[in-house]
């Protein structure tokens, strides 16, 4: 149950009976909704704008918990509406398949942990430190800014390659494993020479990896050139360069694997072809580089 | 030049040895990796006698942490962690100029000032995990004593406020690798690694924390302890709850003992260091006298010759 805490700021002077007029109006027509952005609930700003204009009221500020913006239904969007600033937030993503559905490739204990733990906490972490961002770009406070972007990267690279990684993976029975087809298939042929190349370089550099970090396939869009990559830690394949799109990342921190394979993260990239999900790097390739 | 004899197994004289002048204030030399070791494969036989790396075992039975740390994960991190980086290290470097060297020179040497040369990341690990399973042992945890607890007061204010940077740095410690307490004894430029602490000029203890494999060799300090922070150190035991970990390490698993005699052995080494120094500075003092007087004696002949 969110909580809303509001509280109204006003530039002139309205009385209170005015005030607690605003406010009974506001939370009766569901005042929480007004923060639903995915409905599109403009109605309710407008009503509230007409409301503001009805009593005078120049300007009108609210606050509002964090819970609010972390309803898993809620898109991302900053609020604009009546000019006031707030940070993005961000919120776990559901996953397109349930948790054993990735057997025997991946097993249900791993997926559970892998998204409820760790993807929710780079989240939570990314959101902290936008947070902190906010406050010290709002301050003017530049050593804090680039203090935090190490932070930033950490945790909003987690997230933002773990957003892939979900969809990157599909159970068998809704295609997971079947073999690129269309222009993607052509295009690794190409590159590679065949499926297998790609996938046996793939696995190479993904077992050869020391430590933490992750394996890709990338296209590079200004060469419409597809390139096998690594980054470490949580760094996005575009590090590695700004032209590089990611189809399909491995990842290969221990957590992704350890509770199944252990220390024998090659039987883990030689098992997750099984689930992978070419119609999705399909989709991203074609979109780079639409069938004429 | 004469090729090992496979049947004794007797190594012939590689011409490739490379001798370290001394610990880590030595080499300066870049090391030239790739050519002597191919030179080094194309002498060395079949059946060649060179030093080999062994796995040791932890100083106690492998369940002899439970539960705090599982007989389970031993059996991978001892058993399948640990002894792949032996065999892989001594696979590395078998016939090449590291052979024959310590362990402790192959991971400073290999570091090259941060251009990781491949055997690194064995050896160093290799090192690490031997360090590790010393920094532990059963009914561990409690606070030290003496000096070692005299010091902590002394460098953290308190042993609570130690603690807590040491498991703030373990935790923080993004992706792989380890947290350290260190005795920080140098001043000087390190010549084989940039030092990361370069302001601070006391002998003291310092906690640090290192990505991967790398440790605080490399910058010329003295360990004291480590807790291992690759997910695979407690992953089975604990999932993603590394903090809880880190609690369970430094309550019920952590060897004081063990400590404070690496703290013994770091002042001897640091002290022993320091009278080196000052014996060179005074060796050297003393050529440049001797010097100056032979040149006043050329000149002095060279006049003989004018005139």
């Amino acid at each position: 149950m969110e909580i809303c805490k509001v509280s109204l700021w006003f530039v002139q002077e309205c009385t209170l009976h005015t005030a607690s007029n605003v406010l009974l109006v506001a939370l009766s027509h569901g005042f929480s909704e007004l923060f639903d952005i995915k409905r599109q609930n403009r109605a309710q700003v407008f009503y509230f704008t007409n409301i503001a204009e009805t009593f005078g009221l120049f300007r009108l500020q609210l606050w509002h918990s964090r819970h609010l913006l972390t309803k898993k239904t809620l898109a991302t969007q900053p609020l604009g509406i009546l000019g006031f600033r707030s940070v993005q937030t961000f919120s776990l993503p559901d996953l397109p398949y349930d948790y054993g559905d990735l057997e025997p490739a991946i097993s249900s204990e791993i997926m559970h942990l892998h998204h409820q733990k760790h993807h929710q906490t780079y989240i939570t972490n990314y959101n902290k430190s936008l947070e902190q961002l906010d406050d010290a770009m709002t301050k003017g406070d530049a050593s804090t800014v680039v203090k935090l972007q190490s932070a930033i990267k950490f945790n909003g690279g987690g997230h933002v390659n773990h957003s892939i990684f979900w969809k990157n993976l599909a159970p068998i029975h809704e295609g997971g494993g079947e073999p690129p087809k269309g222009s993607l298939g052509w295009a690794i042929d190409n590159n590679f020479g065949s499926l297998e190349a790609l996938i046996q370089k793939m696995n190479a550099e993904g077992a050869a990896l020391q430590g933490s970090g992750w394996v890709w396939l990338g296209v590079d869009k200004e060469l419409n050139r597809l390139i096998v990559e690594t980054t470490g830690n949580q760094d996005p394949l575009v590090t590695k360069g700004p032209s590089l799109v990611p189809l399909l990342g491995i990842d290969v921190w221990e957590h992704a694997y350890y509770l199944q394979y252990k220390n024998v993260r090659p039987d883990y990239l030689k098992n997750i072809w099984k689930v992978m999900n070419w119609k999705y790097a399909s989709e991203v390739y074609e979109k780079e580089f639409p069938e004429s | 030049m004469v090729v090992a004899n496979a049947t004794t197994g007797i190594a012939s004289p590689l011409k490739c040895a490379l001798t370290l002048s001394q610990g880590f204030q030595g080499s300066t030399r870049r090391l030239q990796w790739r050519k002597n070791e191919r030179q080094c494969a194309r002498k060395t036989g079949h059946g060649v006698i060179t030093a080999k790396f062994d796995l040791k075992p932890p100083p106690y039975p492998m369940d002899a942490l439970e539960p705090h740390m599982s007989r389970e994960t031993f059996e991978y991190h001892w058993g399948k962690h640990h002894r792949a980086y032996v065999d892989n290290l001594n696979k590395q470097i078998a016939g090449t100029e590291l052979d024959g060297m310590t362990l402790e020179d192959i991971v400073v040497v290999t570091y090259n000032k941060g251009d990781l040369l491949p055997p690194f990341n064995n050896a160093a690990q290799v090192w690490n995990h031997d360090f590790f399973w010393e920094s532990m042992k059963p009914g561990g945890g409690g606070k030290p004593a003496g000096e070692l607890l005299d010091l902590i007061n002394r460098d953290f204010g308190s042993f609570e406020e130690f603690v807590k940077e040491f498991k703030t740095a373990a935790a923080t410690q993004f992706g792989s690798g380890w947290a350290w307490l260190v005795y920080k004894a140098n001043r000087l430029e390190v010549g084989n690694a940039e030092n990361p602490l370069p302001l601070d000029e006391d002998k003291k203890l310092v906690v640090v924390k290192s990505p991967n494999a790398v440790n605080p060799l490399v910058w010329d300090y003295f360990p004291l302890l480590t807790v291992d922070v690759w997910e695979h150190a407690y992953y089975l035991d604990y999932q993603n709850r590394r903090p809880d970990y880190l609690s369970i390490f430094m309550e019920k698993l952590v060897s004081w003992e063990a400590v404070s005699s690496r703290l013994d052995s770091a002042k001897a080494r640091a002290t022993e260091r320091e009278r080196e120094e000052e014996r060179k500075k005074n060796e050297e003092e003393e050529y440049g006298t001797a010097n100056s007087e032979a040149v006043e004696m050329y000149l002095e002949s060279d006049d003989a010759v004018s005139d």
